[in-house]
């Protein structure tokens, strides 16, 4: 049984430079957007603003800046977390997403029937659908490569590092001790996020070293799976469809009751237009 | 902020808006049918049989309306059994869309043979066969088991909803029991416009009662909808607010309300006011549906924080 592997990816030594969504874009094969026209933002240097159906891989521009020379930018190459307990997969109806052998979570496209459901289910809002294949898609950790004993193309091609393939347990002892590292040079804000095999949603197999806070970085800070609101939505659905029945059953009984009182048949009852 | 501020729209709009419609406005027909076909009189029939056509043409919409929602609709069947294990079949029973795919497609079933049935006791069919369908026990059986599911159709849309990771709809448990109620409304407004005008006041002023009764239980689960949400409540400082207080309420549930009210006199509402009622009733029904899911869809953050 092959271990289960990942990314952690350390935000601190990312440059922006996007190299890791091209690779990803060329080694996936995904079509361009807009008929291949850049089309920039306008209000930030990050043109792709988000993960979609044809970015799998995104570098997050997050410009905190009081003033033109005050501030300063975090980049945070995102991508989907291959959940330990992946809320897709749990939502997903037609069984289109899986689990692989690596422990990474892949959608078969000539599965999925396009229906979304995993799209409202991530709590991180990696999926949305691939307007060319006409389902939902998200980055499958080069499952292709891996297979083979090939690195993802976006760790592959990182110029720094700041995206590191491997097996998860040794990511995260290498994490850890970045964080000691960083927080002995003073940066003390280091923290990992999704590391930790008893945190939410059973860790991460795509986690991150953070210098803020996980809302900074556009991360919810306690991801959950959609299921959890199940059972009590259920109950009260129960609950207020037996209480119209009773309602129901009432009406149908005082009807009678009133007949009976007024002496006999409902039916021709009323004036005219009454009821 | 809620987390689930920072997800994804799957985009559920123009067919999946007039989906939870239709369906919840079929469950609900055809549970109010059922409640006559077992404890109904003879007279109440014109009624029930109308309530058996709006569930089948109901379930005919809401599967189209699904299917072609689909990225992929020829593959609406994934649904259903498992396409690379055939004949296996695709159930997983805590999916919302798993489980109400079951519910739709048996749902449909028993609209389909309760319709059979009616057709034959109008005459309009004439299958010897189809004799066992309406009036007997079978009839009742499948009136039971089409009514339960009338509600579950009806029902499970708010709770698909409240199953996800969404802002607002994630934010509260109570969409579920709003979407029955309102489902129930909608039927019973529906078969007072409807049905046949043969059809004895009676079983139009029990339809009336009904909905007024519903009207109220769902005034009180939107208020309770809303405070369930918390601090997420304030997204409906929007226009889709507006629209909730407007349409929803105002022109949905009070405005049909208010004949029941003033009617005290011999505690009978004309028919003018009732079909007048049933049309207010329909539009909050749809504007609901139209306010809940639209609302959380155009939540819509660039996941690019700390700007």
């Amino acid at each position: 049984m092959p271990e289960a592997m990942g990314f952690f990816t350390d935000t601190t030594i990312c440059i922006g430079c996007k190299a890791c969504e091209v690779a990803c874009k060329n080694w996936n094969q995904l079509p361009a957007t807009n008929g291949g026209v850049t089309q920039l933002s306008g209000d930030s240097y990050d043109n792709t603003r988000k993960l979609d159906g044809t970015h799998w891989r995104h570098v997050k521009f997050i410009e905190q800046f009081e003033g033109p020379y005050n501030g300063r930018w975090l980049m945070m190459s995102d991508v989907c977390k291959h959940c330990v307990q992946a809320p897709c997969l749990e939502i997903c109806p037609t069984g289109a997403i899986i689990r692989t052998e690596f422990d990474t979570v892949v959608i078969q496209s000539d599965v999925c029937n396009g229906c979304r459901a995993c799209i409202a289910a991530c709590p991180f809002g990696v999926i949305e659908v691939n307007h060319v294949s006409g389902t939902a898609q998200k980055c499958t950790l080069c499952y292709d490569r891996v297979g083979v004993g090939l690195e993802p193309a976006c760790s592959k091609a990182c110029p720094t590092d700041s995206i590191q393939f491997g097996p998860i347990a040794e990511l995260r002892e290498r994490a850890q001790r970045r964080v000691e590292q960083l927080h002995a040079q003073g940066e003390t804000r280091a923290q990992l996020y999704g590391a930790d095999p008893s945190g939410p949603l059973g860790g991460l197999n795509s986690f991150y070293l953070l210098v803020d806070e996980p809302e900074v970085y556009g991360l919810p800070r306690n991801p959950q799976l959609p299921t959890r609101n199940l059972k009590k939505s259920a109950m009260f659905s129960v609950a207020s469809a037996v209480v119209l029945g009773l309602l129901g059953l009432v009406g149908l009984r005082k009807q009678r009751m009133d007949e009976r009182a007024r002496g006999g048949g409902g039916e021709g009852e009323g004036g005219a237009g009454n009821v | 902020m809620s987390d689930t501020f920072v997800t994804a729209a799957p985009h559920w709009t123009w067919f999946i808006i007039p989906y939870f419609f239709v369906g919840g406005l079929a469950g609900g027909a055809y549970f109010l049918a059922a409640l006559l076909e077992w404890f109904g009189r003879p007279e109440d029939r014109p009624v029930i049989r109308t309530g058996y056509y709006v569930a089948m043409a109901g379930a005919i919409v809401s599967g189209a309306l699904l299917t072609v929602d689909l990225g992929r609709p020829l593959r609406f069947w994934h649904m259903l059994l498992q396409s690379e294990r055939l004949p296996n079949l695709m159930f997983k029973p805590w999916s919302p869309i798993s489980f109400g795919s079951w519910g739709l497609l048996l749902f449909g079933g028993c609209a389909a043979l309760s319709t059979l049935g009616a057709l034959a006791e109008q005459g309009t069919l004439q299958a010897r066969a189809l004799k066992a369908l309406h009036g007997g026990v079978p009839a009742r059986l499948i009136a039971a088991a089409g009514g339960l599911l009338g509600f579950f159709v009806a029902g499970y849309t708010g709770v698909l909803l409240s199953v996800t990771n969404r802002p607002i709809w994630a934010d509260s448990p109570w969409l579920g029991a709003l979407f029955v109620v309102s489902g129930a409304s909608t039927g019973a407004a529906t078969l007072i416009l409807l049905a046949p005008r043969a059809a004895p006041r009676r079983s139009l002023a029990w339809l009336s009662t009904f909905d007024r009764n519903a009207l109220i239980i769902e005034l009180l689960l939107i208020v309770v909808f809303l405070v369930s949400l918390g601090s997420v409540a304030r997204v409906w400082v929007s226009g889709w607010g507006l629209l909730l207080l407007v349409g929803v309420i105002g022109a949905g549930i009070v405005l049909p309300l208010r004949p029941h009210f003033q009617s005290t006199g011999s505690g009978a509402m004309s028919e003018l006011a009732m079909v007048n009622s049933a049309l207010w009733v329909l539009l909050g029904g749809f504007l609901l549906r139209l306010t809940i899911l639209m609302a959380s869809e155009g939540i819509q953050l660039h996941r690019v924080a700390g700007t």
